[in-house]
Protein backbone atom coordinates (compact mmCIF):
# COMPACT_ATOMS: atom_id res chain seq x y z
CA UNK A 1 0.00 0.00 0.00
CA UNK A 2 1.51 3.31 -1.00
CA UNK A 3 0.95 6.16 1.39
CA UNK A 4 -0.48 9.50 0.33
CA UNK A 5 1.36 12.70 1.19
CA UNK A 6 -1.23 13.45 3.86
CA UNK A 7 -0.81 9.96 5.40
CA UNK A 8 2.81 10.88 5.90
CA UNK A 9 1.84 14.23 7.42
CA UNK A 10 -0.13 12.31 10.07
CA UNK A 11 2.75 9.89 10.70
CA UNK A 12 5.24 12.76 10.93
CA UNK A 13 3.06 14.42 13.58
CA UNK A 14 2.44 11.30 15.66
CA UNK A 15 3.34 12.16 19.30
CA UNK A 16 4.61 8.58 19.75
CA UNK A 17 7.32 9.10 17.14
CA UNK A 18 10.88 9.39 18.49
CA UNK A 19 11.75 13.03 19.23
CA UNK A 20 15.04 14.91 19.14
CA UNK A 21 16.24 13.76 22.54
CA UNK A 22 15.50 10.12 21.66
CA UNK A 23 17.86 10.46 18.69
CA UNK A 24 20.50 12.07 20.87
CA UNK A 25 20.46 9.25 23.43
CA UNK A 26 20.18 6.58 20.73
CA UNK A 27 23.05 7.75 18.53
CA UNK A 28 25.52 9.59 20.78
CA UNK A 29 27.21 9.11 24.14
CA UNK A 30 27.97 11.52 26.97
CA UNK A 31 25.48 14.22 25.97
CA UNK A 32 25.95 17.40 28.00
CA UNK A 33 23.22 19.95 27.42
CA UNK A 34 24.05 23.64 27.10
CA UNK A 35 21.31 26.17 27.75
CA UNK A 36 20.42 29.71 26.80
CA UNK A 37 21.05 32.25 24.08
CA UNK A 38 23.01 34.66 26.36
CA UNK A 39 20.62 37.40 25.30
CA UNK A 40 17.21 36.73 26.72
CA UNK A 41 16.27 33.18 27.71
CA UNK A 42 16.59 29.46 27.25
CA UNK A 43 14.11 27.99 24.81
CA UNK A 44 13.10 24.43 25.77
CA UNK A 45 11.89 23.83 22.19
CA UNK A 46 15.53 23.43 21.19
CA UNK A 47 17.94 21.15 23.03
CA UNK A 48 21.59 21.66 22.25
CA UNK A 49 24.89 20.50 23.59
CA UNK A 50 28.00 18.39 23.31
CA UNK A 51 28.37 14.65 22.84
CA UNK A 52 30.50 11.93 21.28
CA UNK A 53 29.73 10.33 17.96
CA UNK A 54 31.65 7.05 17.75
CA UNK A 55 34.20 8.59 20.12
CA UNK A 56 34.59 11.98 18.47
CA UNK A 57 33.22 15.24 19.90
CA UNK A 58 30.32 16.87 18.07
CA UNK A 59 27.83 19.67 18.69
CA UNK A 60 24.19 18.61 18.55
CA UNK A 61 21.16 20.83 18.09
CA UNK A 62 17.74 19.23 18.23
CA UNK A 63 14.23 20.59 18.13
CA UNK A 64 12.41 18.75 20.90
CA UNK A 65 8.63 18.35 20.93
CA UNK A 66 8.41 16.23 24.07
CA UNK A 67 6.21 13.15 24.59
CA UNK A 68 3.81 13.86 27.46
CA UNK A 69 1.27 16.68 27.35
CA UNK A 70 3.04 18.49 30.15
CA UNK A 71 6.38 18.17 28.42
CA UNK A 72 4.97 19.16 25.04
CA UNK A 73 3.43 22.30 26.51
CA UNK A 74 6.71 23.22 28.23
CA UNK A 75 8.54 22.83 24.93
CA UNK A 76 5.94 24.82 22.94
CA UNK A 77 5.21 21.65 20.90
CA UNK A 78 8.58 22.03 19.24
CA UNK A 79 7.94 25.52 17.89
CA UNK A 80 11.17 27.44 18.63
CA UNK A 81 11.18 31.07 19.65
CA UNK A 82 13.80 33.60 18.53
CA UNK A 83 15.89 32.74 21.61
CA UNK A 84 15.89 29.10 20.50
CA UNK A 85 17.35 29.98 17.10
CA UNK A 86 19.83 32.33 18.76
CA UNK A 87 20.90 29.57 21.16
CA UNK A 88 21.37 27.26 18.18
CA UNK A 89 23.55 29.83 16.41
CA UNK A 90 25.59 30.41 19.56
CA UNK A 91 26.31 26.69 19.81
CA UNK A 92 27.15 26.46 16.13
CA UNK A 93 29.69 29.27 16.43
CA UNK A 94 31.13 27.52 19.46
CA UNK A 95 31.41 24.35 17.37
CA UNK A 96 33.24 26.29 14.67
CA UNK A 97 35.67 27.67 17.25
CA UNK A 98 36.51 24.21 18.61
CA UNK A 99 36.49 22.51 15.19
CA UNK A 100 33.54 20.26 15.97
CA UNK A 101 31.01 19.26 13.34
CA UNK A 102 27.37 20.21 13.91
CA UNK A 103 24.51 17.76 13.68
CA UNK A 104 20.93 19.08 13.74
CA UNK A 105 17.70 17.17 14.26
CA UNK A 106 14.65 18.99 12.97
CA UNK A 107 11.06 18.36 14.00
CA UNK A 108 8.79 21.40 14.03
CA UNK A 109 5.44 22.46 12.66
CA UNK A 110 7.09 25.87 12.29
CA UNK A 111 8.72 28.68 14.19
CA UNK A 112 6.78 29.85 17.24
CA UNK A 113 3.79 31.96 16.36
CA UNK A 114 3.03 34.47 19.11
CA UNK A 115 3.31 38.01 20.39
CA UNK A 116 6.58 37.47 22.23
CA UNK A 117 8.22 35.74 19.28
CA UNK A 118 7.34 38.66 17.00
CA UNK A 119 8.36 41.22 19.60
CA UNK A 120 11.79 39.61 19.87
CA UNK A 121 12.31 39.36 16.11
CA UNK A 122 11.41 35.86 14.92
CA UNK A 123 12.09 36.86 11.32
CA UNK A 124 15.41 38.47 12.18
CA UNK A 125 16.52 35.44 14.22
CA UNK A 126 15.80 33.03 11.36
CA UNK A 127 17.40 35.35 8.80
CA UNK A 128 20.56 35.58 10.87
CA UNK A 129 20.82 31.78 11.09
CA UNK A 130 20.39 31.45 7.33
CA UNK A 131 23.16 33.96 6.72
CA UNK A 132 25.62 32.75 9.31
CA UNK A 133 25.14 29.02 8.71
CA UNK A 134 26.08 29.57 5.08
CA UNK A 135 29.61 30.52 6.13
CA UNK A 136 29.95 28.44 9.30
CA UNK A 137 33.38 26.90 8.79
CA UNK A 138 32.71 23.40 10.05
CA UNK A 139 30.72 20.50 8.58
CA UNK A 140 26.96 20.62 9.21
CA UNK A 141 24.53 17.74 8.71
CA UNK A 142 20.81 18.25 9.31
CA UNK A 143 18.27 15.45 9.60
CA UNK A 144 14.53 16.04 9.37
CA UNK A 145 13.01 13.45 11.70
CA UNK A 146 9.34 14.49 11.69
CA UNK A 147 7.88 17.79 10.60
CA UNK A 148 10.01 20.24 8.65
CA UNK A 149 7.84 23.33 8.88
CA UNK A 150 8.96 26.22 6.70
CA UNK A 151 11.50 28.84 7.80
CA UNK A 152 11.42 27.44 11.32
CA UNK A 153 12.95 24.21 10.00
CA UNK A 154 15.22 25.82 7.40
CA UNK A 155 16.82 27.93 10.15
CA UNK A 156 18.63 24.72 11.23
CA UNK A 157 19.02 23.22 7.76
CA UNK A 158 21.49 25.42 5.90
CA UNK A 159 23.78 22.40 5.93
CA UNK A 160 26.25 20.45 3.79
CA UNK A 161 23.94 17.45 3.84
CA UNK A 162 20.23 17.35 4.58
CA UNK A 163 18.63 13.97 5.18
CA UNK A 164 15.02 13.02 5.81
CA UNK A 165 13.33 10.15 7.50
CA UNK A 166 11.11 8.17 5.14
CA UNK A 167 7.95 9.59 6.71
CA UNK A 168 9.22 13.04 7.54
CA UNK A 169 7.83 16.05 5.68
CA UNK A 170 9.46 19.28 4.56
CA UNK A 171 7.23 22.13 3.45
CA UNK A 172 7.04 25.86 2.85
CA UNK A 173 3.64 25.99 4.60
CA UNK A 174 1.44 23.51 6.47
CA UNK A 175 -1.03 21.72 4.17
CA UNK A 176 -3.88 23.13 6.29
CA UNK A 177 -2.54 26.68 5.99
CA UNK A 178 -2.08 26.31 2.26
CA UNK A 179 -5.61 24.91 1.79
CA UNK A 180 -7.22 27.66 3.83
CA UNK A 181 -5.37 30.42 1.95
CA UNK A 182 -5.85 29.00 -1.55
CA UNK A 183 -9.26 27.38 -1.26
CA UNK A 184 -10.61 28.84 2.01
CA UNK A 185 -11.02 25.28 3.22
CA UNK A 186 -8.58 23.60 5.64
CA UNK A 187 -10.38 20.32 4.94
CA UNK A 188 -8.63 20.24 1.58
CA UNK A 189 -5.28 19.79 3.34
CA UNK A 190 -4.84 16.40 1.67
CA UNK A 191 -5.00 18.02 -1.78
CA UNK A 192 -2.62 20.75 -0.67
CA UNK A 193 -0.19 18.14 0.73
CA UNK A 194 -0.17 16.38 -2.64
CA UNK A 195 0.44 19.62 -4.55
CA UNK A 196 3.11 20.99 -2.22
CA UNK A 197 5.44 17.99 -2.78
CA UNK A 198 6.43 17.62 0.84
CA UNK A 199 7.47 13.98 1.21
CA UNK A 200 11.04 12.72 1.50
CA UNK A 201 10.90 11.19 -1.97
CA UNK A 202 9.61 14.49 -3.41
CA UNK A 203 12.44 16.37 -1.70
CA UNK A 204 14.91 13.84 -3.09
CA UNK A 205 13.51 14.27 -6.61
CA UNK A 206 13.72 18.07 -6.26
CA UNK A 207 17.37 17.70 -5.09
CA UNK A 208 16.56 19.53 -1.88
CA UNK A 209 17.91 16.63 0.21
CA UNK A 210 20.67 14.05 -0.31
CA UNK A 211 19.30 11.01 1.47
CA UNK A 212 16.12 9.32 2.63
CA UNK A 213 16.47 7.15 5.75
CA UNK A 214 14.30 4.03 5.97
CA UNK A 215 12.32 3.68 9.15
CA UNK A 216 11.37 0.00 9.24
CA UNK A 217 13.16 -0.31 12.58
CA UNK A 218 12.31 3.22 13.78
CA UNK A 219 13.39 3.76 17.38
CA UNK A 220 15.20 0.38 17.65
CA UNK A 221 18.91 0.16 18.56
CA UNK A 222 19.65 -0.99 15.00
CA UNK A 223 17.95 2.16 13.65
CA UNK A 224 20.12 4.51 15.71
CA UNK A 225 23.23 2.43 14.95
CA UNK A 226 22.50 2.81 11.26
CA UNK A 227 22.29 6.61 11.53
CA UNK A 228 25.47 6.64 13.65
CA UNK A 229 27.35 4.85 10.88
CA UNK A 230 25.90 7.10 8.18
CA UNK A 231 26.90 10.24 10.11
CA UNK A 232 30.39 8.93 10.84
CA UNK A 233 31.02 8.06 7.20
CA UNK A 234 29.60 11.33 5.89
CA UNK A 235 31.60 13.48 8.32
CA UNK A 236 34.77 11.74 7.16
CA UNK A 237 33.93 12.81 3.60
CA UNK A 238 33.04 16.39 4.57
CA UNK A 239 36.15 16.85 6.66
CA UNK A 240 38.35 16.07 3.70
CA UNK A 241 36.55 18.65 1.56
CA UNK A 242 38.70 21.74 0.99
CA UNK A 243 35.80 23.55 -0.69
CA UNK A 244 33.25 22.99 2.06
CA UNK A 245 31.79 26.51 2.05
CA UNK A 246 31.83 26.90 -1.73
CA UNK A 247 29.98 23.59 -2.01
CA UNK A 248 27.47 24.60 0.66
CA UNK A 249 26.77 27.86 -1.16
CA UNK A 250 26.40 26.01 -4.45
CA UNK A 251 24.11 23.41 -2.82
CA UNK A 252 21.49 26.15 -2.38
CA UNK A 253 22.59 28.40 -5.25
CA UNK A 254 21.68 25.85 -7.91
CA UNK A 255 18.04 25.55 -6.76
CA UNK A 256 16.08 27.54 -9.30
CA UNK A 257 19.18 28.57 -11.22
CA UNK A 258 18.21 27.04 -14.53
CA UNK A 259 15.03 29.04 -14.99
CA UNK B 1 22.27 63.85 11.53
CA UNK B 2 22.58 67.40 10.33
CA UNK B 3 23.74 66.38 6.90
CA UNK B 4 20.24 65.11 6.22
CA UNK B 5 18.86 68.64 6.33
CA UNK B 6 19.41 72.10 4.95
CA UNK B 7 20.58 71.28 1.49
CA UNK B 8 19.62 73.22 -1.55
CA UNK B 9 17.38 71.30 -3.93
CA UNK B 10 19.64 69.75 -6.51
CA UNK B 11 17.07 68.50 -8.96
CA UNK B 12 13.46 68.86 -9.94
CA UNK B 13 12.22 66.09 -7.65
CA UNK B 14 13.47 67.89 -4.60
CA UNK B 15 12.00 71.18 -5.72
CA UNK B 16 8.57 69.71 -6.06
CA UNK B 17 8.83 66.45 -7.88
CA UNK B 18 7.93 65.04 -11.20
CA UNK B 19 4.20 64.46 -11.20
CA UNK B 20 2.33 61.89 -13.18
CA UNK B 21 -0.60 64.21 -13.71
CA UNK B 22 -1.06 67.94 -13.39
CA UNK B 23 -2.31 69.06 -10.00
CA UNK B 24 -5.72 70.62 -10.39
CA UNK B 25 -9.10 70.36 -8.75
CA UNK B 26 -11.49 68.80 -11.16
CA UNK B 27 -14.93 67.95 -9.77
CA UNK B 28 -15.10 64.77 -11.83
CA UNK B 29 -11.67 63.55 -10.85
CA UNK B 30 -11.45 60.11 -9.23
CA UNK B 31 -10.82 60.10 -5.52
CA UNK B 32 -9.44 57.57 -3.07
CA UNK B 33 -10.53 57.21 0.53
CA UNK B 34 -7.64 57.09 2.96
CA UNK B 35 -7.92 54.03 5.24
CA UNK B 36 -6.33 56.04 8.04
CA UNK B 37 -8.12 59.43 8.12
CA UNK B 38 -11.12 58.29 6.02
CA UNK B 39 -11.01 61.47 3.94
CA UNK B 40 -11.40 61.41 0.19
CA UNK B 41 -8.38 62.63 -1.71
CA UNK B 42 -8.23 63.45 -5.43
CA UNK B 43 -5.91 61.03 -7.18
CA UNK B 44 -3.85 63.83 -8.70
CA UNK B 45 -3.23 65.30 -5.26
CA UNK B 46 -2.15 61.88 -3.97
CA UNK B 47 0.19 61.59 -6.90
CA UNK B 48 1.73 64.97 -6.38
CA UNK B 49 2.40 63.76 -2.86
CA UNK B 50 4.15 60.49 -3.91
CA UNK B 51 0.97 58.56 -3.10
CA UNK B 52 0.87 59.59 0.51
CA UNK B 53 -2.13 61.15 2.23
CA UNK B 54 -1.72 64.54 3.96
CA UNK B 55 -2.47 62.62 7.21
CA UNK B 56 0.75 60.65 6.67
CA UNK B 57 -0.72 57.39 5.42
CA UNK B 58 1.49 55.79 2.77
CA UNK B 59 -0.45 54.10 -0.01
CA UNK B 60 1.14 51.10 -1.70
CA UNK B 61 2.98 51.91 -4.89
CA UNK B 62 4.37 49.78 -7.68
CA UNK B 63 8.00 48.81 -8.16
CA UNK B 64 8.22 51.01 -11.29
CA UNK B 65 6.90 53.98 -9.33
CA UNK B 66 9.60 53.43 -6.72
CA UNK B 67 12.25 53.34 -9.42
CA UNK B 68 10.92 56.60 -10.85
CA UNK B 69 10.72 58.32 -7.47
CA UNK B 70 14.10 57.19 -6.17
CA UNK B 71 16.61 56.78 -8.96
CA UNK B 72 18.24 59.49 -11.03
CA UNK B 73 16.44 60.10 -14.30
CA UNK B 74 17.21 57.50 -16.97
CA UNK B 75 19.84 55.85 -14.76
CA UNK B 76 17.99 52.57 -14.14
CA UNK B 77 19.12 49.57 -16.19
CA UNK B 78 16.97 46.53 -15.60
CA UNK B 79 18.58 43.09 -15.21
CA UNK B 80 17.04 39.64 -15.72
CA UNK B 81 13.66 41.10 -16.66
CA UNK B 82 13.08 38.10 -18.90
CA UNK B 83 13.07 35.46 -16.13
CA UNK B 84 9.67 33.81 -15.78
CA UNK B 85 8.28 31.21 -13.40
CA UNK B 86 7.52 27.91 -15.07
CA UNK B 87 5.35 26.16 -12.50
CA UNK B 88 8.06 23.67 -11.45
CA UNK B 89 5.73 21.57 -9.27
CA UNK B 90 2.73 21.60 -11.64
CA UNK B 91 0.74 23.11 -8.78
CA UNK B 92 -3.03 23.20 -9.31
CA UNK B 93 -4.14 26.62 -10.64
CA UNK B 94 -0.66 28.20 -10.56
CA UNK B 95 -0.31 28.78 -14.31
CA UNK B 96 -3.56 30.74 -14.33
CA UNK B 97 -2.50 32.75 -11.27
CA UNK B 98 0.78 33.67 -12.94
CA UNK B 99 -1.02 34.75 -16.09
CA UNK B 100 -3.44 36.92 -14.12
CA UNK B 101 -0.59 38.45 -12.15
CA UNK B 102 1.33 39.28 -15.34
CA UNK B 103 -1.69 41.00 -16.81
CA UNK B 104 -2.72 42.90 -13.69
CA UNK B 105 0.79 44.07 -12.80
CA UNK B 106 2.23 44.43 -16.33
CA UNK B 107 5.35 42.80 -14.89
CA UNK B 108 6.92 39.40 -15.49
CA UNK B 109 7.63 38.67 -11.82
CA UNK B 110 7.33 40.01 -8.28
CA UNK B 111 10.66 41.84 -8.17
CA UNK B 112 12.44 44.25 -10.50
CA UNK B 113 16.24 44.37 -10.31
CA UNK B 114 18.89 46.46 -11.96
CA UNK B 115 21.60 49.05 -11.61
CA UNK B 116 20.86 52.69 -10.98
CA UNK B 117 22.19 55.93 -9.62
CA UNK B 118 20.71 57.63 -6.58
CA UNK B 119 21.79 61.29 -6.37
CA UNK B 120 24.84 60.40 -8.38
CA UNK B 121 25.77 57.30 -6.39
CA UNK B 122 25.94 54.12 -8.44
CA UNK B 123 24.22 51.10 -6.87
CA UNK B 124 22.34 47.90 -7.49
CA UNK B 125 18.64 48.35 -6.88
CA UNK B 126 15.65 46.08 -6.38
CA UNK B 127 12.01 46.81 -5.72
CA UNK B 128 9.37 44.17 -5.10
CA UNK B 129 6.01 44.41 -6.83
CA UNK B 130 2.90 44.17 -4.62
CA UNK B 131 0.46 43.58 -7.46
CA UNK B 132 2.30 40.43 -8.59
CA UNK B 133 0.96 37.74 -6.23
CA UNK B 134 1.62 40.12 -3.31
CA UNK B 135 5.33 40.11 -3.91
CA UNK B 136 5.64 36.44 -3.02
CA UNK B 137 9.05 34.81 -3.45
CA UNK B 138 9.35 31.82 -5.74
CA UNK B 139 12.38 30.61 -7.65
CA UNK B 140 12.46 33.59 -10.02
CA UNK B 141 12.36 36.20 -7.25
CA UNK B 142 15.05 34.26 -5.36
CA UNK B 143 17.17 33.92 -8.48
CA UNK B 144 16.87 37.60 -9.44
CA UNK B 145 17.77 38.81 -5.94
CA UNK B 146 20.70 36.36 -5.80
CA UNK B 147 22.00 37.43 -9.22
CA UNK B 148 21.74 41.07 -8.19
CA UNK B 149 23.85 40.52 -5.05
CA UNK B 150 26.36 38.45 -7.04
CA UNK B 151 26.58 41.21 -9.64
CA UNK B 152 27.00 43.80 -6.88
CA UNK B 153 29.77 41.70 -5.35
CA UNK B 154 31.56 41.32 -8.66
CA UNK B 155 31.34 45.05 -9.41
CA UNK B 156 31.79 46.15 -5.78
CA UNK B 157 28.51 48.05 -5.64
CA UNK B 158 26.16 48.74 -2.74
CA UNK B 159 22.65 47.28 -2.89
CA UNK B 160 19.49 49.28 -2.16
CA UNK B 161 16.35 47.17 -1.87
CA UNK B 162 12.64 47.74 -1.30
CA UNK B 163 10.68 44.82 0.12
CA UNK B 164 6.96 44.19 -0.05
CA UNK B 165 5.93 40.57 0.23
CA UNK B 166 3.45 38.13 1.66
CA UNK B 167 6.34 35.66 2.03
CA UNK B 168 7.48 32.56 0.20
CA UNK B 169 5.30 31.50 -2.72
CA UNK B 170 3.33 28.39 -1.78
CA UNK B 171 2.84 27.26 -5.35
CA UNK B 172 6.56 26.52 -5.73
CA UNK B 173 6.69 24.62 -2.44
CA UNK B 174 10.11 23.61 -1.15
CA UNK B 175 11.81 25.36 -4.05
CA UNK B 176 10.45 28.66 -2.70
CA UNK B 177 11.62 27.81 0.80
CA UNK B 178 15.13 27.16 -0.49
CA UNK B 179 15.25 30.67 -1.96
CA UNK B 180 15.39 32.01 1.60
CA UNK B 181 18.71 30.21 2.12
CA UNK B 182 19.95 31.02 -1.37
CA UNK B 183 19.33 34.78 -1.13
CA UNK B 184 20.75 34.85 2.41
CA UNK B 185 23.92 33.20 1.14
CA UNK B 186 24.30 35.83 -1.57
CA UNK B 187 23.70 38.67 0.92
CA UNK B 188 26.31 37.14 3.25
CA UNK B 189 28.98 36.96 0.53
CA UNK B 190 28.26 40.56 -0.46
CA UNK B 191 28.42 41.61 3.20
CA UNK B 192 31.63 39.69 3.93
CA UNK B 193 33.28 41.58 1.06
CA UNK B 194 32.69 44.82 3.00
CA UNK B 195 29.88 46.05 0.80
CA UNK B 196 26.82 48.02 1.87
CA UNK B 197 23.23 46.77 1.75
CA UNK B 198 20.39 49.09 2.73
CA UNK B 199 16.90 47.62 2.82
CA UNK B 200 13.68 49.61 3.08
CA UNK B 201 10.72 47.64 4.42
CA UNK B 202 7.34 48.65 3.04
CA UNK B 203 3.79 47.50 3.64
CA UNK B 204 3.55 44.54 3.99
CA UNK B 205 6.81 42.67 4.52
CA UNK B 206 6.10 39.29 6.07
CA UNK B 207 6.91 35.57 6.19
CA UNK B 208 9.85 34.13 4.34
CA UNK B 209 11.04 37.49 3.01
CA UNK B 210 11.14 38.96 6.52
CA UNK B 211 12.99 35.81 7.63
CA UNK B 212 15.62 36.26 4.93
CA UNK B 213 16.92 39.23 2.93
CA UNK B 214 14.54 41.83 4.44
CA UNK B 215 16.21 41.50 7.85
CA UNK B 216 19.79 41.18 6.59
CA UNK B 217 20.62 44.78 5.71
CA UNK B 218 23.49 46.71 7.26
CA UNK B 219 20.92 49.46 7.58
CA UNK B 220 17.22 48.60 7.82
CA UNK B 221 14.75 51.41 7.14
CA UNK B 222 10.96 51.28 7.07
CA UNK B 223 8.14 53.33 5.63
CA UNK B 224 5.76 54.76 8.27
CA UNK B 225 2.92 52.47 9.32
CA UNK B 226 4.05 49.43 7.33
CA UNK B 227 3.14 45.95 8.58
CA UNK B 228 6.35 44.01 9.13
CA UNK B 229 6.52 40.59 10.75
CA UNK B 230 7.10 36.88 10.40
CA UNK B 231 3.76 35.30 11.29
CA UNK B 232 0.53 36.98 10.20
CA UNK B 233 -1.40 38.82 12.92
CA UNK B 234 -4.58 36.86 12.19
CA UNK B 235 -2.76 33.54 12.51
CA UNK B 236 -1.24 34.66 15.82
CA UNK B 237 -4.66 35.65 17.16
CA UNK B 238 -6.12 32.30 16.11
CA UNK B 239 -3.20 30.37 17.60
CA UNK B 240 -2.92 32.22 20.90
CA UNK B 241 -6.61 33.21 21.23
CA UNK B 242 -5.47 36.60 22.47
CA UNK B 243 -6.17 39.97 20.99
CA UNK B 244 -3.10 41.78 19.73
CA UNK B 245 -2.46 45.39 20.77
CA UNK B 246 -2.99 48.26 18.38
CA UNK B 247 0.11 49.01 16.36
CA UNK B 248 1.43 45.42 16.60
CA UNK B 249 3.92 44.62 13.81
CA UNK B 250 3.88 48.20 12.53
CA UNK B 251 7.11 49.99 11.60
CA UNK B 252 6.94 51.96 14.84
CA UNK B 253 6.62 48.71 16.85
CA UNK B 254 9.75 47.35 15.16
CA UNK B 255 11.66 50.57 15.78
CA UNK B 256 10.70 50.44 19.46
CA UNK B 257 11.86 46.81 19.72
CA UNK B 258 15.15 47.45 17.97
CA UNK B 259 14.59 45.79 14.61
CA UNK B 260 14.73 48.79 12.27
CA UNK B 261 17.24 51.64 12.25
CA UNK B 262 14.88 54.44 11.25
CA UNK B 263 11.46 55.19 9.83
CA UNK B 264 11.75 57.38 6.76
CA UNK B 265 8.72 58.95 5.04
CA UNK B 266 8.58 58.42 1.30
CA UNK B 267 9.28 62.06 0.47
CA UNK B 268 12.60 61.90 2.35
CA UNK B 269 13.81 58.51 1.15
CA UNK B 270 15.74 59.64 -1.90
CA UNK B 271 17.70 62.22 0.05
CA UNK B 272 18.33 59.79 2.91
CA UNK B 273 19.55 57.05 0.58
CA UNK B 274 21.71 59.52 -1.32
CA UNK B 275 23.24 60.75 1.93
CA UNK B 276 23.85 57.25 3.27
CA UNK B 277 25.41 56.10 0.01
CA UNK B 278 27.65 59.16 0.03
CA UNK B 279 28.61 58.54 3.65
CA UNK B 280 29.74 55.03 2.67
CA UNK B 281 31.94 56.41 -0.06
CA UNK B 282 29.52 56.22 -2.95
CA UNK B 283 30.72 53.75 -5.52
CA UNK B 284 33.30 51.52 -3.86
CA UNK B 285 36.52 51.37 -5.77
Amino acid sequence: MSRTAFDRVKIARDPKRPTGLDYISGIFTGFFELHGDRRYADDPAIAGGLAYLNGRPVTIIAIEKGHTTKERTRRSFGAPKPEGYRKALRLMKQAEKFHRPVICFIDTSGANCGFGAEERGQGQAIAENLMDMMTLNTPVISILIGEGGSGGALALAVADRVWMLENAIYSVISPEGCASILWKDPQKADIAAENLKITASDALTLSVIERMIKEDDLGQPSFYAGIRELLTAELAVLEKNDHLLEDRYERFRRIGKGI
Amino acid sequence: MSFLNFRKPTNELETGGRTAAPVHSDESEPELTCPNCHKSIPVSRLWANLNTCPCGHHFRISARQRIRILTDRDSFREMDGDLRSRDPLSFAGYQEKLETARISSSETEAVICGTAEIMGNKCCFFAMEPSFMMGSMGTVVGEKITRLFEYALEHRLPVIGYTVSGGARMQEGLLSLMQMAKTSGAVKRHSDAGLLYIVILTDPTTGGVTASFAMEGDIILAEPGATIGFAGARVIEQTTRKQLPKGFQKSEFLLEHGFVDAIVPRKDQRQTLGDLLKLHGGETQ
